[in-house]
């Protein structure tokens, strides 16, 4: 029954986002006040149904319901309950229902928060992102129904999560994404509604703003997660792999940072509307496209799902239809768009249209690089794959030019900038980036097995400029404050703008990240060795003893635990315990690796398979600042919501000439 | 020409400057890094090239896993039950591999017929078959007419 009563909220969920769709857009071209104001109950109703709906889902899990296919193919009596929870987002028809729910909570929100836009604005916003979500239910009631039943004969037990996805990780990585990719729908709702509406102004970029501030700052949290995921779960120590999927989610955060920038432009200067409307068109197509790799299967990937070409296409034919239908409408009300801003070549307007196209160039190389299997395969018939020297190859140079246009905008002046200015500002910070890489390089000892390249020492040497130059920055600021007021420092601290802080901060994150990517991709030593026990191993200045194995039963598998010692240069030890698991249910096994992590270095131990004579195949890796790249991820994110708190945000309601007071 | 217009000029210059470098690395870039995926039957028959990074793929043939005993060296045949490949290994392989399992290796082909695998890729999901083999098993079974083992 409980199912049943699930989708029975799933359909009036989605009667409800059809109304949203229809009416309140319906109202703003009939000038209906009404039918305008009904966005606001409907908007409420929708997320109140299909959150009944995922309720009862999870409701099922937690009861162990097998008579729901979608439950007994993804859970067990044996499997604790916390997983049973998070088994609901596990598989397709349960994310998807997940992305559902998160849609209309962003929908939500955007009704709530947004009470001080104008009515006709708010409804627009509201009723495109009903049309959206009323595509995906239609793709989860017509292709992906999680509430479908066994019936008369449903299994007495479940067939188990796959083990990879019981993790923490697992719990927070896909909602964080699906936060992400959903969140520039809102971008896209706003960047429709302002050419529908003809009111593309600076008022639209400061609504849009703090939105697109959110779902950046949820897809970044999303991406350094899954690349931790990755890193402890599956990935045998290896943290970006270039892989379709990953690929499907690093695309709309390229163009989310390119619209991030130019929407301040829009907003500051009045500069690159159309522009700016057609990355949040971008943005979001790009999300959508993410979902049709993930969903589809049309491409090898270590996350694919098991392929199900109905689904596929009816994806293919959605984003079509937002592509198309968004597209057209780009064409036709675009021109009627006017930016009037005036600027120099050599000023901060400049350099950020540089950074973005930049930032575009390398969404279309990874965009190329994802696709050309397939463009490959239609056009020669021939299967290839895009192996990751080619990403590495692209993307490298791309980064490397973004990373000193990230040190000189704040430094610049909008309009237009003196030049010598910029070369005094920058003597001391780049020197001392000089000396720094300089005795990095002459005190590490490399490895013979990885060559130290050109674009390794650019990056570190770019990275550390971009972020003594923040630093300076900082100080130069409170400083001048302190000349100019005579306050404390605490006074100057707090003068400055939280968006400011933002930017700080997520600037020094993409530093960060970059020196630890550099770094690690490096100095990293990675070894598969064959261990039986007592044997010694050196390697990276740890010492690694075999002691022997132990076995363990849990819950819902069992656990070969060796137990390696390690010793340090300074003599201490310690026992890593890296697992071998066999989950009976689906007749699979799993490496639990062990992570000594530290600030500096992380020394990595994976159990392969057993050998003769006890012994065992282990991969050995010591890996130097790979944290970094989640903490530059982290800082970023940490930034980016920082930056969405600026004062100026919160705006009052908007007069009749349409300027934020 | 005025300000405005050679203003315009030298942006419009710059970037097609850059998308041009950027479009000659890509193809550049793409042609050396893409990876020819070949069947047993196709590497058998003498289409693949020898000493070139390619991809090939298959199910690992029961009974054919056999490893050195003091080292990780391991060698296992991959077939598309017309023909079938020795492939060699000597990492760590993943959890997902088993013989009868369905799997996709990159690397290179000696000049001896053996392929030197840098990298063996078995999914994490155990219903999910890599395209590459499937694709290549369905073709199989509509030439051949014995069947092939149901997928």
């Amino acid at each position: 029954m409980i199912p049943e009563i699930g989708h029975f909220a799933l359909i009036l969920s989605f009667c409800f986002s059809i109304a949203l769709g229809v009416l309140p857009m319906l109202g703003v071209y009939q000038k209906n006040t009404l039918l305008i104001w009904l966005a606001g109950p409907l908007v409420a109703a929708q997320l109140v149904f299909i959150a009944i709906s995922f309720a009862l889902l999870t409701w099922s899990f937690a009861v162990d319901d097998f008579s729901v296919i979608y439950v007994a193919s993804n859970s067990n009596r044996a499997l604790p309950m916390v997983y049973k929870v998070t088994a609901v987002w596990g598989a397709h028809e349960g994310s998807l229902l997940l992305w559902v729910l998160i849609l209309s909570g962003w929908a939500f929100a955007v009704g709530y928060f947004s009470r001080n836009l104008p009515n006709d604005i708010r409804a627009m916003v509201l009723s495109i992102m009903g049309l959206v979500s009323v595509g995906f239910q239609l793709f989860l009631l017509y292709s992906s129904n999680p509430f479908l039943r066994f019936l008369p004969d449903f299994p007495l037990d479940g067939n188990d999560l796959n083990p990879l996805l019981q993790d923490f990780g697992l719990i927070v990585h896909p909602p964080m994404l699906y936060a992400g990719y959903v969140g520039f729908s809102v971008a896209f709702s706003f960047a429709i509604a302002a050419l529908l509406s003809g009111r593309l102004d600076a008022s639209w970029a400061r609504w849009s703003r703090p939105w697109t501030n959110i779902a950046w700052v949820f897809l970044t949290l999303g991406i350094t997660l899954g690349s931790w995921w990755a890193y402890y779960e599956l990935g045998w120590g290896g943290w970006w792999f270039w892989d379709p999927v990953e690929n499907a989610s690093l695309m709309p955060w390229l163009v989310g940072t390119a619209l991030l920038h130019s929407l301040a432009v829009t907003e500051k200067r009045g500069a690159f509307k159309s522009w700016t409307v057609l990355l949040a068109i971008s943005a979001f197509s790009l999300s959508l496209l993410g979902t049709f790799l993930v969903r589809s299967g049309v491409l090898t990937s270590v996350h694919a799902f098991a392929v199900d070409p109905e689904r596929g296409m009816f994806i293919l034919v959605f984003l079509a239809v937002v592509i198309g239908t968004s597209l057209i409408i780009y064409a036709v009300r675009a021109p009627t768009v006017k930016s009037y801003a005036v600027f120099e070549l050599f000023s901060r307007e400049t350099l950020l249209l540089l950074n973005n196209v930049l930032l575009i160039v390398a969404t279309m190389t990874v965009l190329l690089g994802t696709f050309y299997p397939l463009i490959y395969e239609a056009t020669t018939g021939g299967k290839i794959s895009v192996g990751p020297p080619y990403f590495n190859l692209i993307f490298a140079p791309l980064i490397l030019l973004v990373l000193p246009l990230m040190t000189l905008v704040p430094q610049i002046f909008w309009k237009r900038s003196p030049t010598t200015d910029l070369i005094k500002k920058n003597i001391i910070p780049l020197l001392c980036s000089f000396i720094l890489c300089a005795g990095l390089w002459i005190s590490s000892d490399l490895e013979a097995t990885n060559e130290l390249n050109i674009q390794i020492i650019l990056a570190v040497l770019f990275a550390t400029w971009l972020f003594i130059a923040l630093i300076k920055d900082l100080v130069g600021k409170l400083v001048s404050y302190k000349k100019a007021h005579q306050g404390s420092v605490f006074d100057g601290i707090r003068s400055l703008t939280l968006g400011y802080y933002g930017m700080l901060l997520a600037h020094a994150g993409i530093a960060i990240c970059v020196i630890g990517v550099a770094v690690v991709s490096v100095y990293s030593v990675d070894k598969d060795l064959r261990l039986a026990p007592g044997d010694l191993v050196e390697m990276g200045g740890y010492q690694f003893e075999f002691k022997g194995l132990s076995q363990t039963k849990q819950a819902n598998y069992t656990a070969l635990t060796a137990n390696i010692e390690v010793t340090n240069e300074a003599g201490e030890r310690w026992i890593m315990k890296p697992e071998k698991r066999t989950y009976p249910v689906r007749q699979s096994q799993m490496t639990e690796a062990a992570i000594d992590a530290g600030f500096f270095r992380d020394l990595y131990l994976a159990l392969g398979e057993p050998l003769t004579k006890g012994a065992w195949s282990v991969r050995i890796q010591v890996k130097p600042l790979v944290r970094w790249l989640w903490l530059g991820g982290l800082l970023m994110a940490f930034g980016g919501f920082i930056a969405t708190l600026d004062r100026r945000y919160r705006a009052k309601k908007v007069t009749a000439s349409g300027v934020g007071i | 020409m005025n300000a405005v217009h050679k203003k315009r000029l030298i942006i419009v210059i710059v970037g097609v400057a850059v998308f041009s470098a950027a479009a000659a690395l890509v193809l550049y870039a793409l042609n050396e890094n893409i990876n020819l995926f070949y069947s047993p039957t196709q590497v058998a028959e003498g289409e693949a090239p020898v000493n070139k990074r390619i991809r090939v793929g298959g199910m690992v043939a029961e009974g054919s896993v056999e490893r050195e005993p003091d080292s990780l060296k391991i060698q296992f045949t991959v077939t598309d039950y017309e023909n079938s490949l020795i492939v060699h290994y000597d990492r760590v392989l993943p959890d997902l591999f088993r013989e009868g399992q369905g799997i996709v290796a990159t690397g290179k082909l000696d000049d001896k017929g053996r392929f030197q695998a840098s990298e063996v890729l078995a999914k994490h999901d155990e219903n999910y078959m890599p395209p590459e083999v499937s694709d290549m098993l369905k073709k199989q079974g509509a030439n051949a007419s014995e069947a092939a083992p149901k997928l």
